[in-house]
């Protein structure tokens, strides 16, 4: 790998043997990090699908119970019923810290606690399949707010995953090959330069016995 | 503490009403964007949307997908269901792992 311009001296190989030794260190964690956060994500995107599936299902069916309770009623007298709710749901977050990413988790507590206010209406002039369309989407609400943590959380990870796999695949493909290049680089440089010292160590050790007694070690 | 909400047009989130949660009526793509924008900033955790708004406010939506709140959630409509939302599953999989593995068989 052609790799960068690096002064061949001692303090850059010390840098640089202490940037690997950093760069190997990372690797590690990440690679660890990137392991666990996808275990993980796999098994919440399975919850993720299958709730989702579930939810969508719920929906279809809660809105076929609607079409039919409008057939039953008029639009003004629907509206009417459905227009000021007895009930009202507050949102619980919390924060969950999962492998340094941050996944919500959501709680819903119901104003009152009377399962029955979800019908807001009397019942004297409301067709009873509008009851059961109301209660069949109640029924699909906890597993809505489930979905809603799942989901955000999927995807949050998602992009955590994203990133961590980048940085290990550039520590590991650019990082650590290149400094480890460096370094012998260096490596060899010295051990040159201190054999062509050795070397002109010797030359000048016999140009000198030359000129002071005629003869030449050899 | 915080509210949910549900945008979409009126037929598909009329009954969501009944149980308390906060609903929208929105069909058009520049409402939805300014209305999106207000119920993120003020006190809502979750949104839920229907599939056929969340289509046109996709950009809208790309904004949220870091934070953690608000959850915008795709829903289907009373129109049908589009697909979108099980689409966007299987995208954070392609975008964790880099091909879907898990759902690349599913229709």
């Amino acid at each position: 790998m052609a790799s960068k311009q690096v002064n061949p001296t001692r303090m850059e190989l010390t840098r640089l043997k202490s940037k690997l030794v950093t760069a190997v260190k990372g690797h590690r964690l990440l690679k660890d990090k990137r392991d666990e956060l996808m275990r993980e994500f796999l098994d919440l995107v399975r919850e993720n699908m299958a709730l989702r599936l579930k939810v969508e299902e719920g929906i279809r069916q809660a809105n076929v119970n609607f079409v039919i309770a409008k057939a039953g009623m008029s639009q003004e007298a629907l509206r009417e019923a459905l227009m000021a709710p007895k009930q009202e749901v507050t949102l619980m977050e919390d924060v969950k810290n999962v492998m340094s990413v941050n996944i919500p988790v959501f709680d819903y507590k119901t104003r009152t606690s009377d399962p029955n206010d979800i019908y807001s209406y009397g019942f004297a002039f409301t067709s009873s399949d509008l009851d059961g369309a109301v209660k069949s989407l109640a029924d699909i609400l906890p597993d809505m707010l489930r979905l809603a943590e799942v989901e955000k959380s999927c995807q949050l990870m998602a992009a955590e995953i994203e990133k961590t796999r980048r940085r290990v695949n550039a520590l590991e493909h650019v990082t650590i090959p290149e400094t480890q290049a460096g370094i012998k680089y260096i490596t060899m440089k010295l051990d040159e330069n201190e054999r062509s010292t050795q070397i002109r160590l010797m030359k000048v050790k016999d140009m000198m016995l030359e000129e002071a007694h005629g003869y030449s070690e050899k | 503490m915080s509210k949910i909400a549900v945008m979409g047009d009126y037929d598909s989130v009329y009954g969501f009403g009944a149980l308390g949660l906060d609903i929208y009526r929105v069909t058009d793509a520049e409402e939805g964007a300014a209305l999106l924008k207000k119920l993120a900033e003020g006190e809502y955790g979750v949104v839920y949307m229907t599939e056929q708004l969340g289509e046109l406010l996709k950009k809208e939506r790309a904004k949220y997908e870091d934070r953690i709140t608000p959850a915008i959630i795709l829903i289907p409509g009373v129109s049908g269901n589009t697909g979108e939302g099980v689409q966007r599953v299987k995208g954070s999989v392609e975008q964790a792992v880099g091909s879907d593995i898990l759902f690349g068989d599913m229709k």
